[in-house]
């Protein structure tokens, strides 16, 4: 299974030598970095040609990375019918940059950047329809990023005299807790209020 | 006389609207009483499933994955617990991956009979909507007897299922299985030769081959459409390669090929759940090394170790190492998939669902363009929407 996988990521290298990162191989399953501008092109290539045949565009996804220079990562998901084979195509975007919109390919891809757009701010350029999907008429921010609060930011209740819906800004009842569960002895590094002064002094103390 | 200004008339269908299936905002462009434009505004129901599951635990996880397509809920648990068996490479035990193939095809049924009947209704039949759901009301003791909840089972988990089936449950599962060809022939009856439904379906919300690739469309919307594709014969997962099924496709794509489909897709449920039955092998459910699934609760009394994890695994929960996977299941609407992204902590850095009916609520603009306006019902009825999973 990895035999094949390689092969297919090797001729996909070949063939677009300008626009592949690199390719990779886990857990059986083939995944392809490539530039964000030439996404298109990559994609186009991978349905069209005779050894990939990636007919149907499963899934187009954002994900966020906030350390990073180019903050989001984006990943179509592509599936081949006649090769029972699927590929992951990934792009880095910055939060300034766009990135071709993939639906002059595969017409699904509309509905699936038009989330992308509404739940991470990833502005998809030649997007024939750049619409929010699933967050609410008039909402502000982009709810899937890791620096928006998983309360978010306003809350709706019905007014009884306004007789309307009315916003206002989330009040919690009981505090929201977020539990920490990690294990001090084998967990990321948990950094303790105070310890960043003891930082510079001795050298550090891991945590 | 003037010459006559002919508008397009705009009208909104929904959101609350019994043939939309839940709660779908429509705004239907007319030319006369012929659909010139669909545009579905989606996401009344949009919960932030994917931003909450990146707060929670991956048992945690679980229960968010009933909530989605509330009418085939096991089988998307069945999705996240094999992206996270993967991403920890483990393999669950015969008789946990048995209870899960025989599980995940009591949900396919209890989803068609959910969705013929319904359909039906939107077109005029009021009766199979009464037949059907009397079976899924047992069907659905099958899940609380398993699980402990009708709908919300949360059974399959990373690392096999929540328990072990309860003795006699599987003579009550052999006794439905050899009752229900009776019902669906019943059903049939009323119908599959029935001139007004098909009427009202023949022809109406065709799909070519092309279109449904294009689309993204999977599972019957795809098979419908003549396309012999199911993963559960092209990328078997669990104990499916050992299944002997058929896969049936429709031949023209229309809503009449694929309620003639979902029926056929019954059938051939009851031949999986027949052969899940008759080889079950006995043995542990779950994965039995203790770090991924809890020890039972008598070894808790006497062994030390056994309460540690017990203890862990309900507060800290596992560490699942970095890496990430795009696993597929074909749940009963189609290609259920999870992008999962593992961090290397007790939490799933981010969880992509990909739900089938999105793609398929995406076509609907496509299927109900040039058609009749009481014909986008049937068209919404043969896509078998659920909103939970279309919203997340």
């Amino acid at each position: 299974m990895d035999e094949i996988l390689k092969e297919l990521g090797d001729t996909i290298r070949s063939a677009l030598p300008d626009h592949v990162i690199e390719t990779e191989i886990a857990h059986g399953e083939l995944m392809v970095t490539v530039e964000a501008q030439s996404i298109v092109k990559v994609l186009g290539f991978l349905r069209d040609d005779a050894n990939c045949q990636f007919k149907i565009l499963a899934d187009v996804c954002g994900v966020d990375y906030p350390e990073r220079e180019k903050r989001f990562e984006i990943v179509y998901n592509l599936l081949s019918l006649e090769q029972n084979q699927r590929i992951r195509v990934k792009a880095s975007v910055g939060e300034e940059e766009s990135i071709p919109s993939a639906t002059g390919v595969y017409s699904c891809a509309n509905w699936w950047e038009r989330e992308a757009w509404d739940l991470y701010g990833i502005f998809f350029s030649e997007h024939p329809d750049l619409r929010r999907i699933l967050t609410d008429y008039g909402f502000e921010g982009h709810p899937l990023r890791k620096d928006f609060p998983l309360t978010g930011f306003v809350e709706l209740r019905y007014d009884e005299d306004q007789k309307r819906v009315v916003y206002e800004p989330v009040k919690l009842t009981q505090e929201f807790r977020t539990f920490d569960f990690m294990s001090p002895w084998e967990g990321t590094e948990i950094v303790l209020p105070g310890d960043e002064k003891a930082e510079g002094q001795e050298g550090g103390k891991s945590s | 006389m003037a010459e006559q200004q002919i508008q397009n008339y705009t009208i909104n269908f929904g959101p609350q609207h019994p043939a939309a299936h839940g709660v779908l905002r429509l705004v239907l462009e007319l030319d006369g009483e012929i659909v010139d434009r669909a545009d579905p505004h989606i996401g009344l129901l949009h919960r932030g499933t994917e931003k909450l599951i990146e707060h929670k635990s991956y048992l945690q996880a679980v229960p968010y994955f009933d909530r989605l397509d509330y009418v085939s809920p096991m089988c998307q648990e069945h999705a996240f617990a094999l992206a996270v068996e993967k991403l920890l490479d483990i393999e669950v035990p015969r008789r946990g991956q048995y209870i899960r193939v025989l599980f995940s095809e009591i949900t396919r049924i209890l989803n068609h009979i959910l969705n013929i009947t319904t359909m039906a209704l939107d077109v005029g039949a009021m009766t199979p909507v009464l037949w059907g759901f009397e079976e899924r009301e047992i069907l659905m003791e099958f899940y609380e007897r398993v699980s402990g909840a009708r709908l919300h089972a949360a059974y399959f988990r990373p690392g096999g299922v929540g328990r072990d089936m309860p003795a006699g449950l599987d003579a009550d599962i052999h006794a439905f299985a050899t009752r229900f060809p009776k019902v669906i022939d019943d059903m049939e009856s009323l119908l599959t030769e029935n001139r007004i439904f098909k009427q009202r379906t023949v022809d109406i919300g065709v799909v070519t081959e092309a279109q449904a690739q294009d689309w993204g469309f999977t599972g019957p919307m795809l098979r419908g459409s003549n396309v012999a594709w199911d993963l559960r014969k092209a990328q078997p997962y669990d104990v499916y390669d050992e299944m002997d099924f058929d896969v049936p496709v429709g031949l023209k794509g229309d809503c009449y090929s694929r309620y003639l489909l979902r029926v056929e897709e019954m059938r051939q449920s009851l031949r999986i759940i027949e052969q899940c039955l008759e080889n079950m092998p006995s043995g542990p459910v779950q994965d039995t090394n203790g770090k991924i699934s809890p020890p039972p609760r008598g070894e808790m009394k006497h062994s030390m170790e056994a309460l540690i994890h017990h203890f862990k695994l309900y507060t800290e929960g596992y560490h699942v190492p970095a890496g990430e996977t795009y696993t597929a299941v074909e749940a009963p609407k189609g290609e259920f998939g999870v992008y999962l992204v593992a961090d290397g902590t007790n939490k799933p850095y981010r969880c992509k669902i990909r739900a089938p009916g999105f793609a398929h609520m995406q076509g609907l603009d496509l299927l109900s363009r040039g058609h009749m306006l009481a014909d986008v019902s049937a068209i919404i009825g043969s896509l078998d929407i659920v909103f939970g999973e279309v919203d997340r």
